[in-house]
């Protein structure tokens, strides 16, 4: 298979990945920095301040995004986890195992961040509302996960158990969205409409939108650098098991 | 351009320490996980000088 | 010697599970009386008002099951894990999903049913009655299968892991969350006088949806432990 003149299935073997990868985290890391740098400024100084929300409404420019990140690097994690189980290859339960911990970390940013937006717009902290609910498992799913892989000392057994893991969780996490939505309107009481959010300007749409290009980027950056640590480490991994056991068959002698 | 003064763009019309605890802790994680994988990296890259 | 059908082994699987679980009793009885015990500390730490325990009975009573469920995860692979049936097992001809079925069959048997048959005490204990309590067990008797279920995916994933209750744990309680959400809506719905209907429909939902696709979740789990 050839695109663009470059034989793209060398680049499957994490020895020739590695330098790629090593090549294209500049890019993206600048990419990042001049995104979410004009993302800030259009947020900041060009959006103007929401007639029902005040100034409180800015932390969409980093909740927003942030959750849309959660769930997108979910969903791309559990595609690598399932290109992983399908086609039996190491380097995408490496994207996996890499992807892991900065989803968790978004989804930990739009916990947080959707707090402080909450407590001065509804006045509490948190609200069991559907979205805050199934962005909650998502954390505890993304917690399993890297808790899985990392009490399983056999390679081969970690990714491919957290692939499965990850891959029931996809299922999970919309039943569980659907399920708190339908509760809530059970419960009257405790529901707070989101949905009913005042309308938003275009440049606040704008100043959303440029912030999570900027985090797209960062989240390639990490990922990539990420990745290129889990295939030097497995590599040392094997090369250490290979000198252990030289050394055992030579004590056996 | 809606500020008048420095002090008011700190004060976020009165919502400040909502608004910069969001994004200060998500510059923070950000920070921080850059330099975690920087020192990760570190540590395999003289790990890896070791074995070779 | 001809081989035996897929109801056969299905069967069969269901039938040794059973049995040795009837050899060791006590096994069965502790995850009873854990629930019974769980049960009765709520109203010693919540407060005697009847209005409250009511309000709170369905909550209590369903997380309680779920953590009954989940304590008895670890008998489901792990004894025929450590004396090799495991092993073999894989090798059986017949599908793995379907001896899978038959083994978290027979687990919901010897955890979930006594929880089922004993919900309408507990229940009582609460001060529901009437209408809410049958549905109480009804909800029970839907959800606890999909309990099982899921778990069984847990249980085969952390299958001889070190740390692994508490690891299962961390993996099976967010699966658990609808079934939690529907089972005691259910109860909920009905004190209210709304009807239970819409929420066991979809409790009998998620037990096919769970019956379609864990089973061989599992199957695949087990085979990537016993690599």
């Amino acid at each position: 298979m050839s695109f663009m003149g470059i034989n793209w299935f060398k680049y499957s073997s994490p020895q020739a990945f590695h330098p790629l990868a090593g090549k294209m985290i500049p890019w993206f890391s600048a990419a990042a920095l001049a995104l979410i740098g004009v993302g800030l400024y259009i947020g900041f100084f060009v959006a103007p301040t929401d007639f029902q929300q005040g100034d409180a409404y800015r932390i969409i420019f980093v909740h927003v995004p942030a959750a849309w990140m959660s769930m997108f690097l979910y969903v791309i994690m559990a595609a690598w986890a399932g290109i992983g189980l399908g086609l039996n290859a190491r380097p995408s339960f490496m994207m996996a195992q890499a992807i892991a911990p900065t989803g968790a970390l978004f989804t930990f940013l739009a916990l947080l961040t959707g707090s402080m937006w909450g407590k001065p717009t509804w006045g509490a902290w948190w609200v069991w509302d559907a979205r805050l609910t199934s962005e909650l498992i998502l954390l505890f799913q993304y917690i399993g996960i890297i808790s899985l892989r990392a009490s399983i000392d056999d390679l081969r057994r970690a990714d491919r158990a957290s692939a499965v893991f990850a891959l029931v969780g996809v299922v999970n996490v919309p039943i569980i969205y659907f399920s708190v939505r339908w509760w809530n309107t059970l419960h009257q009481g405790a529901s707070v409409s989101m949905t009913a959010s005042p309308k938003m300007a275009a440049t606040m749409v704008t100043a959303m939108l440029v912030m999570t290009l900027g985090f797209w980027m960062y989240s390639f950056a990490v990922t990539l650098a990420r990745v290129r640590c889990v295939i030097a480490e497995r590599e040392r991994q094997l090369s250490w098991g290979k000198n252990a056991s030289i050394q055992q068959v030579a004590e056996a002698r | 351009m809606q500020w008048g003064s420095p002090s008011e763009f700190w004060a976020m019309g009165g919502y400040g320490l909502y608004v910069w605890t969001s994004f200060g802790a998500t510059a923070l994680c950000m920070v921080w996980e850059v330099l975690a994988v920087w020192r990760r990296q570190a540590a395999a890259a003289v790990e890896r000088r070791d074995v070779a | 010697m001809s081989q035996p059908s897929m109801s056969e082994a299905l069967r069969g699987v269901v039938r040794r599970d059973l049995l040795l679980a009837m050899r060791h009793r006590s096994d069965v009885a502790m995850s009873v009386f854990f629930v019974v015990i769980v049960a009765s500390l709520f109203p010693l730490g919540v407060g005697p008002e009847q209005a409250v325990l009511r309000m709170i009975a369905s909550g209590v009573l369903w997380v309680t099951a779920l953590l009954a469920c989940l304590l008895s995860l670890g008998r489901l692979f792990t004894a025929d894990y450590l004396d090799g049936v495991l092993e073999q097992t894989l090798l059986i001809p017949q599908p793995l999903a379907v001896l899978v079925v038959g083994k978290v069959f027979a687990h919901w048997v010897i955890s979930g049913l006594p929880v089922v048959l004993l919900s309408p005490l507990l229940g009582l204990q609460f001060g529901l009655s009437g209408d809410s309590l049958w549905v109480l067990t009804l909800s029970l008797l839907l959800g606890t299968p999909t309990l099982s279920m899921l778990g069984a995916i847990g249980a085969a994933l952390t299958l001889g892991l070190r740390g692994s209750g508490l690891l299962v744990a961390l993996l099976v309680l967010p699966l658990f969350v609808p079934v939690l959400i529907f089972g005691a809506g259910a109860v909920t719905s009905s004190l209210a006088g709304i009807g239970s209907e819409a929420n066991l429909s979809l409790l009998g939902a998620c037990f096919l949806l769970s019956l379609a696709f864990a089973p061989w979740a599992t199957a695949v789990a087990l085979r990537i432990a016993l690599e």
